[in-house]
């Protein structure tokens, strides 16, 4: 299936994915609207993470693992591998906020949703036309969308 | 923030955020080297401070919401046409750190730019023009010492003639535009990939500056000029062979009579290695070669450099654009060099005093005229080639300089445009902003290789169809046929002893 893959050797930090993320995970879908309204209202949050350390940097999110170890953590049944499509999907209405996908992801890549007992985890941009905002959105093409 | 120096108070920017668009992502903060966003924990907003930024529009480019402006500072000092602010800027630099100003790029003052007092021809009617889609056009470039005259030998028995006139290596052009001296260092490692990556693509070459070559690149040879210069860093006799053709760095147009000077900040590991120089130490190149102080030595370090490459690569002098440029190119030919490349004042550089880089040396287009001039006065211009540089802008530059007489350019500041430089001028600083004229690995990351390469190349391409479409139009299919073809130009504005120089007619003639 294709992933999104990060490029740590030319990310260059600018977090331009975080806000292609969160505004194509807006209802608006407008980046000042995301971000003046629905980031404090609805807690709208970017399902991927740009980690720091000295000179280098990555972005980071859900990299629907084969084998994902949050799915077998999860005790609600909120998290399934869609055998179809090869991705990680999350039922938002199952979650009861547990954390246990969270403790159990090893990159990382769920967060805690800001101000709701769910989590946010990324769906590959799911039916956006071009797929994942983040790749699309990455000055540096340090995001590649692609089949490995 | 306030209560600064005087001096700090005549900045040249501001930065002009519009709080209707900014929504605090800080992207700005991350992407300025200058530090001049950042986070205010107090007012919880990104803010600024307009003494810090440079005006490189970094941030302005990032920005998601086009929240941004940079714009030259508004107060400016009283109109005084020979007090302009730059002047005093500079005095009052001056008066505090008692030190040369340093500058980087080539000189932003207003000399006369003689290409756009140029016009071109165009065909009509009795030659027609041609038009470049339908029909072949020639770019094809071959760079090196042309024989006089061209002998065959016919073999007795089976009548099949063969060249006998023994060829001098030569460098092969697809189009008449190469990537200029850079040397990695003053450029980081991803760009001088990029460099030789386009190059190879588009059949052309660049040149390493005087840095060396690292070892990863000797795959891309073929494309690959080698240059020594005075400070002979990263030369031995592996790099040498390395290249297809190599060059002597005598001078430079946007500081002719000065050296080098790579600060140690920007010697890393990569840079020594390949330089051979310890980390972190300063990498000076002295102005002048301490082995040439006459045409003679000149000749002995050409030949040295062709029995080092066994006579395989053609040997380039390359020269700044000065007072009696022609006659030292006179002298250059006559010294074995392959090719004569001539670097006008407009050239860009990593750094150069300021006062050298806008005083010093003479627009490329008056040089170049009058080289190609005086070799042809002299009947020796088959004997090299001339490489043209410093300040080609564009297609039309090129083909201006071709018809004046070059056989091919060399794009400096052009290819450093292409990855994304603004001519902020602070390349000596080593924070440049867009990852060029940098080795932080932080920020040299800016520049992707692959994203570079492919804008190179674009860059090229893009050009050598232009040069097509002007060629077809004066009713040429060569290139060949345009060199130093000096009634396909008309000046424009331009007093009789201009024209002479240049060597061609007024407008209207
Ligand atoms: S947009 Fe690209 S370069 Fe910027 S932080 Fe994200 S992955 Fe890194
Ligand atoms: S990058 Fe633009 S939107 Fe983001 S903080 Fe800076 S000015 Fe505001
Ligand atoms: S990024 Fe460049 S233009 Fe923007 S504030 Fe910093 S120095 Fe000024
Ligand atoms: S190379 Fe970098 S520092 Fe130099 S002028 Fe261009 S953008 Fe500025």
């Amino acid at each position: 299936m294709k992933r999104v893959y990060p490029d740590k050797e030319y990310c260059i930090g600018c977090h331009l994915c975080e806000v292609a993320c969160i505004t194509a995970h807006s209802k608006s879908k407008d980046v000042i609207i995301a971000f003046r309204e629905e980031q404090g209202k609805d807690g709208l949050t970017a399902c991927k993470k740009v980690f720091e350390k000295g000179d280098i940097c990555v972005a980071i999110s859900c990299r629907h693992c084969d084998e994902p170890s949050c799915v077998a953590a999860c005790i609600s049944g909120g998290l399934h591998k869609d055998p179809e499509t090869g991705r990680t999907v999350y039922d938002r209405e199952k979650c009861v906020g547990c954390w246990s996908c969270l403790m159990a992801c090893p990159y990382g890549a769920i967060k805690r949703h800001p101000t709701e007992n769910k989590i946010v985890k990324c769906d590959l941009c799911e039916g956006r036309e071009g797929g994942p905002a983040c790749v699309a959105a990455c000055p540096n093409q340090a995001l590649k969308y692609e089949e490995r | 923030m306030l209560f600064q120096p005087i001096n700090k108070n005549y900045h040249e920017f501001c930065i002009e955020r519009d709080p209707e668009l900014c929504i605090n992502c800080k992207v700005c903060v991350r992407q300025c080297s200058y530090e001049a966003h950042y986070w205010d924990e107090a007012r919880q907003k990104v803010m600024h401070d307009n003494t810090k930024c440079i005006g490189c529009h970094r941030c302005e480019a990032l920005c998601p919401t086009a929240a941004l402006n940079i714009v030259k500072k508004p107060s400016d000092f009283r109109t005084n046409s020979l007090w302009r602010p730059v002047f005093l800027q500079n005095i009052y630099k001056q008066a505090d750190t008692g030190g040369v100003l340093l500058a980087g790029m080539g000189s932003p003052v207003d000399i006369p730019v003689y290409w756009d007092r140029m016009l071109l021809d165009a065909s009509q009617v009795t030659n027609p023009s041609i038009d470049p889609l339908r029909e072949p056009m020639e770019l094809k470039t071959f760079l090196g010492a042309k024989p006089r005259k061209v002998e065959l030998a016919t073999d007795k028995k089976t009548g099949k003639v063969s060249l006998k006139t023994k060829l001098t290596p030569q460098l092969e052009l697809d189009v008449p535009i190469m990537f200029a001296a850079m040397s990695f260092g003053a450029i980081n490692f991803n760009l001088h990939r990029a460099m030789a990556r386009a190059a190879t693509e588009c059949g052309t070459y660049y040149n390493t500056g005087e840095g060396g070559l690292h070892k990863s690149l000797y795959k891309y040879g073929e494309h690959t000029i080698v240059q020594v210069a005075s400070g002979r860093f990263g030369v031995h006799r592996d790099y040498l062979r390395a290249g297809a053709g190599i060059e002597i760095k005598v001078g430079q147009g946007a500081k002719p009579g000065i050296g080098g000077h790579l600060p140690g900040e920007k010697i890393n590991d990569k840079v020594s290695e390949t330089r051979m120089v310890p980390i972190g130490s300063d990498a000076i190149s002295p102005a002048p070669h301490h082995d040439i102080y006459s045409i003679e030595d000149l000749l002995q370090l050409i030949y040295a450099l062709k029995e080092a490459s066994e006579y395989k690569a053609p040997i380039s002098v390359k020269i700044a654009a000065v007072h009696n440029v022609a006659a030292i190119a006179s002298g250059i030919a006559r010294a074995g060099a392959d090719i004569i490349t001539v670097d006008g004042m407009r050239g860009g550089t990593g750094a150069a005093p300021a006062m050298i880089r806008d005083n010093v040396g003479i627009p490329i287009e008056l040089a170049l005229a009058q080289v190609d001039q005086r070799l042809r006065d002299e009947g020796i211009r088959n004997n090299v080639s001339i490489v043209a540089a410093g300040g080609i802008r564009c297609s039309g530059d090129v083909i201006k300089a071709i018809a004046l007489g070059a056989d091919a350019v060399y794009i400096g500041t052009a290819t450093l445009i292409a990855v994304g430089c603004t001519i902020c001028g602070r390349c000596y600083t080593g924070k440049c902003p867009w990852g060029i004229a940098t080795n932080d690995p932080k920020l040299s990351k800016r520049q992707n290789p692959d994203i570079a390469a492919k804008k190179l190349s674009n860059l090229i391409h893009a050009w050598g169809h232009e040069i097509e479409e002007m060629l077809g139009g004066m009713g040429l299919n060569s290139i060949e046929s345009l060199r130093g073809n000096r009634d396909k130009l008309r000046g424009i504005g331009l007093s009789d002893t201009e024209l002479d120089i240049l060597g061609i007619k007024h407008a209207g003639r």
